[in-house]
């Protein structure tokens, strides 16, 4: 590829994800979000954080991988558990990597 | 605080995906070098484009030789989640300053909404030092994905199979420490639930689309659910 094409390639790329970024923020102090719509986007953040890590923790290659030797299901189960039972964010992330990287330790995967 | 400890506060709580992140930007370099392309072309898509997948998707695109629309469009479904978290900060960003909004939309990454937009909720960030919060998180995270991307570059076979670690559940982990709060009443339960079904099922997908449907979906149960219940609610206060 050409250097003007690369270049292209970047200034493109630029142009629509910033353009999806900003485009409301720029607007923001004149657009009127209605009612219904600011209750639902209300649900946006644990819609999204769920629907990118529920892949990655129940699932492999293979598909469902919903086993007590997955260290990607037990480690994310682990989390919520504790995350549900003593609502502590540091400790949730803690105890769940540590048992994430000692059943890749022991188990493999 | 001032907007120093603001910043802080921001990086800090970062920091689980930025550990994440870095595996990721040493292979965007490495694999930018392996395909033959230059540092600077490396270094010019972490800096301005600054979009982690959908940088993947474009060196694969640019391997298989995809024309340029093909690039960009693909660019534009990868990215088109942004638009969400956008309509979703908006009601803390609008009485900024213009030059603000515009700065914060360049660094609205999925790490930055997933760290920031919760402490909104959990009253650690507020309309007058949220940005600043953001700011901070999203610069840190611009810092270590642009030396990542070099270092990559440089030297990207340095740590063979790096990516191979796993690295990532830092991410999923973290991720799972912010949603579990919210985790307290019927209709965030059901969202929590729909997007767990539905993106699991959708997950092939390309570009994506399999993520966005599933958010859109939860987010229209959890609605329904808010709606139901609040509807519920009234119905039992009339009959008092």
């Amino acid at each position: 590829m050409s250097n003007l094409e690369l270049a292209l390639i970047i200034l493109g790329m630029f142009i629509v994800t910033y353009g999806i970024r900003v485009v409301l923020f720029a607007g923001a102090h004149r657009a009127e979000i209605p009612e219904w719509l600011d209750k639902a986007l209300k649900f946006v953040p644990i819609s999204v954080l769920t629907a990118i890590i529920a892949p990655m923790s129940l699932t492999n290659s293979e598909g469902l991988a919903l086993s007590l030797l997955n260290p990607w299901f037990v480690g994310a189960l682990t989390s919520l558990l504790i995350g549900l039972v003593f609502k502590r964010q540091l400790l949730t992330i803690c105890v769940g990597v540590l048992v994430f990287f000692l059943m890749k330790l022991f188990v493999g995967g | 605080m001032n907007a120093y400890k603001n910043a802080q506060r921001g990086a800090f709580a970062s920091i689980p995906m930025i550990i994440g992140g870095v595996p990721f930007g040493l292979l965007f370099g490495s694999l930018a070098a392996a395909n033959d392309l230059s540092i600077w072309f490396a270094i010019a898509m972490s800096s301005i484009v600054f979009a982690g997948s959908a940088q993947f998707v474009a060196l694969g695109l640019i391997a298989a030789d995809a024309p340029l629309w093909v690039i960009i469009l693909t660019t534009f479904v990868v990215n088109l989640r942004h638009i969400l978290y956008a309509a979703d900060m908006l009601r803390f960003v609008r009485h900024l300053p213009l030059r603000l909004r515009l700065l914060m939309g360049f660094g609205l990454i999925d790490e930055t909404y997933a760290a920031v937009r919760p402490m909104y909720d959990m009253g650690s960030a507020n309309k007058a030092d949220g940005h600043q919060v953001y700011i901070g998180s999203f610069l840190s995270f611009y810092l270590m994905w642009n030396v990542t991307t070099v270092l990559g570059a440089l030297a990207g076979e340095l740590i063979p199979g790096i990516s191979d670690w796993g690295l990532e559940f830092a991410m999923v982990a973290t991720f799972i420490g912010i949603v579990t709060p919210y985790l307290k009443s019927v209709p965030y339960w059901g969202a929590f639930g729909v997007a767990i079904i539905a993106s699991v099922t959708l997950k092939e997908m390309p570009n994506h689309l399999g993520l966005i449907l599933a958010t859109l979906l939860a987010v229209l149960v959890g609605y329904c659910l808010d709606r139901y219940s609040e509807v519920d609610k009234k119905r039992g206060a009339a009959n008092v």
